[in-house]
């Protein structure tokens, strides 16, 4: 049981390359914490210096009150689940869970109540024997946990522990992930590039970009007020439609000058916009029916050579829009639609996308 | 689980065949038969003609004392040469595993003198620690040590043994290198969380996780130290003084070839291989077993 706080943490790498650009946030006692964001922002390098596997060049972190930065990582009482969960290939899953405690000369009763113990909690009783090999992905992942569960750490750390599993498993483990979590109260920092495992897992979701934090809050909160461009593009999918302020047909707002968002959700299909909100004319280019919802990706008709905003990740081709409306909805391709959205459904950020706009 | 290829020629995979067996039969099946053939006879001094003479020359083989001293010689030499040069090897590539700026040129270094052949490698040595000319004889002299190989059974023991292991070297260092790093790293970072120290990390994990590596050098060094160190004792000693480094291939050579007994020598030869096959029986019998695949 312990925070976990991070203060101004600096990473470069010898070579001079700048990986993590000084990042500050807390993670509170018993929370879980997820760190996303693109493949190369620094997520997995930030974990590893919390682990102890990197070494942190500058800035400090604080686990349970005790700044851990010159501590070997046997001695920060945290467990880790890998990517590839890192299982001992050569021993037996019971000796997978028990050479921690060994290292830690705990008497051997105790080894084997906590083994068996975790053996129970991860339904992995029948596999104490079985060496790693002769186990499915779904049960090395189990084997992994219970590895990292048995220490009893102060905090649990993932790193992208669901991503070599098949997509129906991933959503089976992501929701006992959580539920042992919450059993468990032990604080827990998890990284991943998916943003639905972000969402769903997190207390704090903490979005990262270019070794950098973009926002830090509820994952909620962040969906609904994404304080850049890119958190506003990389969090939901299909991302938030971005286009600049000026292009925006038929929409004012003060100022003139910056990038207009809005979520494929949020856009309704009327004739008439609402009041001070905001109208598109659309040609249908493609659709996508997904049963209980339709993707429509429509090309602003008017304005043909407007110049469009992009933003990194998930980003839309100038001038395309998507719309997400209820399954039932089908336009045929080529159909004109006219697209609208309320002025609340807004979302308004700087020229530069860096800054959020309150309308 | 393997697949196999189907041929609609019945012909065909045998003609594949073939080469790999003519090979295999011309360059072992064949010499090895007529080894055994030649220790059943005796040959006259001009080589003019032989007779069959059955097991005497096993018999002769058996009774002389200088067979059991070149099987000590054989032990001692194997076992030195085959524990040093592994064990330094596998210190050498844990080092080379460490991400250093200079492991590209360390491992460039590592490897060479795998490529000097060795009666050049035992020549090598011969400069190095002649007791007259050697470079680095003399300043054991300078140390009083009275350093002479030529003389000295146990000093020409240990220069062949240090030759022998520096060729080796290279070669173990290579698939030492190979098998360290194709243990994943995580694994290794897991050991550190899970609280295991640099040297329990090393015994607990990476010894057992490179034992397939390990087994298959201890059974290409065992050959190695029976039959290839040959030239290495040829130019180093000789086999001298008074017969010291005489192993059994050295023997082998030395009455065949110098001793014109070609009798005694096949039925050495033949006694060699029962040795050599028994030996890699064993460990396939019994160190396999602890092998982790």
């Amino acid at each position: 049981m312990a925070n976990v706080a991070l203060r101004n943490v600096h990473k470069t790498y010898p070579g001079g390359v700048e990986a993590i650009k000084g990042i500050d946030f807390e993670v509170g006692d018993g929370q879980f914490c997820v760190l996303v964001g693109p493949s190369g922002c620094g997520k997995s390098t930030l974990l590893r210096m919390v682990a102890g596997l990197e070494t942190i060049t500058g800035g400090d972190i604080d686990i349970g009150g005790r700044i851990v930065n010159q501590i070997e990582p046997a001695d920060r009482d945290i467990a880790m689940v890998f990517q590839n969960y890192a299982l001992y290939p050569h021993m037996s899953v019971y000796n997978n869970m028990a050479y921690g405690l060994r290292n830690r000369g705990m008497p051997k009763p105790e080894i084997d109540t906590r083994v068996q113990e975790a053996a129970r909690i991860l339904e992995i009783g029948a596999l104490l024997d079985r060496k790693p090999r002769q186990l499915s992905g779904g049960q090395r992942q189990r084997v992994a946990m219970g590895r990292a569960i048995v220490r009893q750490p102060k905090v649990f750390l993932f790193d992208e522990p669901l991503s070599n599993l098949d997509a129906k498993l991933r959503i089976a483990m992501r929701v006992e992930i959580r539920k042992l979590q919450r059993r468990l109260k032990t604080t827990s920092i998890y990284v991943t590039h998916d943003q639905l495992e972000a969402m769903t897992l997190a207390d704090i979701l903490v979005v990262m970009n270019g070794g950098r934090v973009e926002q830090i809050g509820n994952p909620l909160e962040i969906y609904q007020k994404p304080a850049t461009t890119f958190v506003a593009s990389f969090i939901g999918a299909p991302p938030m439609n971005l286009m600049p302020l000026r292009d925006a047909g038929g929409f004012k707002a003060a100022g003139g000058d910056g990038i207009l968002g809005i979520r494929p959700e949020d856009i309704l299909l009327l004739n008439e916009a609402p009041a001070g909100g905001l109208a598109l004319n659309l040609t249908v280019e493609a659709i996508e029916r997904v049963g209980a919802e339709t993707y429509i990706y429509g090309v602003r008709s008017q304005q043909g050579d407007a110049p469009t905003v992009s933003a990194k990740p998930g980003e839309l081709p100038p001038g395309e829009v998507i719309v997400r409306v209820p399954g039932a909805i089908a336009p045929a391709i080529g159909e004109r639609i006219r697209a609208t959205a309320p002025r609340e459904k807004l979302h308004l950020f700087s020229a530069d996308g860096r800054q959020r706009i309150d309308l | 689980m393997e697949k196999s290829a189907v041929f609609s020629s019945k012909l065909l995979p045998y003609l594949l065949l073939v080469p790999q067996l003519i090979i295999t039969f011309v360059f072992f099946y064949w010499p090895a038969s007529q080894a055994l053939w030649q220790s059943f006879l005796r040959e006259d001094a001009f080589g003019l003609s032989s007779e069959f003479i059955g097991m005497e020359n096993y018999q002769a083989l058996f009774a002389q004392p200088e067979y059991y001293k070149a099987m000590l010689t054989t032990l001692v030499f194997s076992t030195l040469v085959a524990g040093l040069s592994l064990t330094i090897a596998l210190l050498f590539a844990t080092q080379a595993d460490k991400s250093l700026k200079a492991a590209p040129a360390y491992k460039t270094f590592m490897i060479w003198p795998y490529a000097v052949a060795p009666a050049v490698a035992g020549v090598l040595w011969i400069f190095m620690f002649h007791p007259s000319l050697g470079t680095l004889a003399r300043p054991l002299r300078w140390m009083n040590f009275d350093w002479n190989p030529l003389l000295n059974g146990n000093h020409a023991m240990a220069l062949v043994v240090m030759a022998a292991i520096w060729k080796q070297i290279s070669y173990n260092f290579l698939f030492f290198l190979a098998g360290l790093q194709s243990i994943p790293k995580s694994v290794i970072e897991a050991g550190a969380i899970d609280g295991a120290g640099p040297m329990r990390r090393f015994w607990t994990i990476i010894f057992p996780l490179l034992s397939p590596t390990s087994f298959f050098l201890l059974v290409v060094n065992v050959v190695y130290v029976f039959f290839d160190t040959f030239g290495i004792i040829d130019a180093v000693t000789g086999g001298g003084p008074a017969g010291a480094t005489t192993t059994m291939v050295y023997k082998v050579y030395a009455d065949g070839r110098l001793g014109g007994d070609l009798g005694s020598s096949a039925a050495q030869s033949v006694v060699l291989m029962i040795i050599v096959i028994a030996l890699t029986a064993v460990q396939f019998r019994y160190v396999e077993r602890k092998v982790q695949y």
